[in-house]
């Protein structure tokens, strides 16, 4: 489990370094998983120890945004003065979000079936 | 005595996330199947009132909640794992996943974005708002690099997940697809986790092609909302 734990730091670790060098603005650890999945692609799957570690972690994914969630405490003044700017991007932007990649998924994979 | 020593070390805020945690489980268990009864949302609310209540500064709180946000870095990669579990799924739908999930990526990050900007909402507000239909993690990595913030962001996720689920349903009837595969793909894409959990239970398939989005949105939404962002 620590050995699997060791990759998943490291794999974050070697991320954070290429993102920063490249002057690239993604997120250190998105560019860990994109270097875990060619790992696995070259070595054909993750042995069981990082399987086992990994789903670990992602079973109790929720847990680990609670102290960032809380944090809400600090930006109570933002939610009030803009809750309904907020609310209509949510809504409405999920709405859009939904239809164009259902609607566009539908098409395209039609096209390829015929 | 006691007290003063506890509010010193990173114990009471480590100890009371996870205690507010599994309230939030058995409350969630107890209120089956409700979208509301969500354990994060109940958790946060928890201690958020606790932190509110005792006028507990964040940052004494956050002394020991950051060892547990610290996981959330390898949690992030250790989603390769199930991505490489679809790939070969990944590969031979790949000409039409990628087109539709990228715009899907794209409309829903831009129109959030000019949606709260032409609503007078703060630049804080308008970027944390950028990376909501993505998987909390990466959500946070994105608005963190873009100047928002993460609170936010993470909030913003959570609310999107359980708007995707509402109104998933109505959208996608109006829009006429039946398709399942394009549902959980749509549902996946603008509702992340939470969405793809509540259609896998409808349809295994619609969940499989949901969990695929998931991961391919985050990646393409931590490329496409940074280049976005510079145009605000």
């Amino acid at each position: 489990m620590l050995r699997a734990l060791t990759i998943l730091i490291l794999c974050q670790f070697a991320g954070e370094v290429a993102a920063r060098a490249a002057g690239l603005p993604l997120p250190g650890p998105v560019v860990g998983l994109v270097l875990l999945l060619v790992i696995l692609i070259v070595r054909r799957g993750p042995d069981p120890a990082l399987r086992e570690t990994s789903n670990g972690l992602l079973r109790n994914l929720s847990l680990l945004f609670v102290p960032a969630g809380v944090g809400i405490v600090t930006q109570l003044d933002a939610l009030e003065r803009d809750w309904k700017a907020i609310l209509c991007a949510i809504v409405v932007s999920t709405a859009l979000g939904l239809a164009v990649t259902g609607w566009l998924m539908q098409r395209l994979s039609k096209g390829s079936a015929s | 005595m006691l007290w003063v020593y506890l509010e010193t070390t990173p114990l009471l805020g480590l100890v009371s996330t996870l205690l507010a945690w599994e309230i939030a489980v058995w409350i969630s268990t107890r209120l089956r199947g409700h979208v509301l009864a969500n354990p994060m949302l109940i958790s946060i609310v928890l201690l958020a009132s606790l932190l509110l209540a005792t006028g507990t500064p964040y940052a004494a709180y956050f002394q020991g909640g950051q060892y547990v946000q610290f996981l959330l870095g390898p949690a992030t990669v250790a989603l390769a794992v199930p991505m490489y579990a679809n790939i070969a799924r990944i590969r031979r739908a790949a000409p039409a996943i990628v087109p539709a999930i990228l715009a899907g990526s794209l409309t829903a990050a831009a129109s959030a974005m000019l949606i709260a900007r032409s609503m007078g909402a703060s630049r804080t507000v308008v970027l944390s708002l950028a990376p909501k239909s993505v998987t909390t993690p990466i959500a946070m990595g994105i608005a963190e690099q873009i100047g928002g913030s993460p609170s936010l962001a993470a909030v913003f996720v959570l609310l999107t997940g359980l708007t995707a689920i509402v109104i998933g349903p109505v959208v996608l009837k109006t829009v006429r697809v039946p398709d399942w595969v394009a549902r959980g793909l749509a549902a996946g894409t603008a509702g992340h986790g939470l969405a793809t959990a509540r259609i896998l239970l409808l349809n295994e398939t619609a969940g499989a092609f949901g969990g695929l989005a998931i991961g391919l949105n985050g990646i393409m939404t931590a490329i496409i909302v940074p280049l976005l962002a510079t145009f605000l």
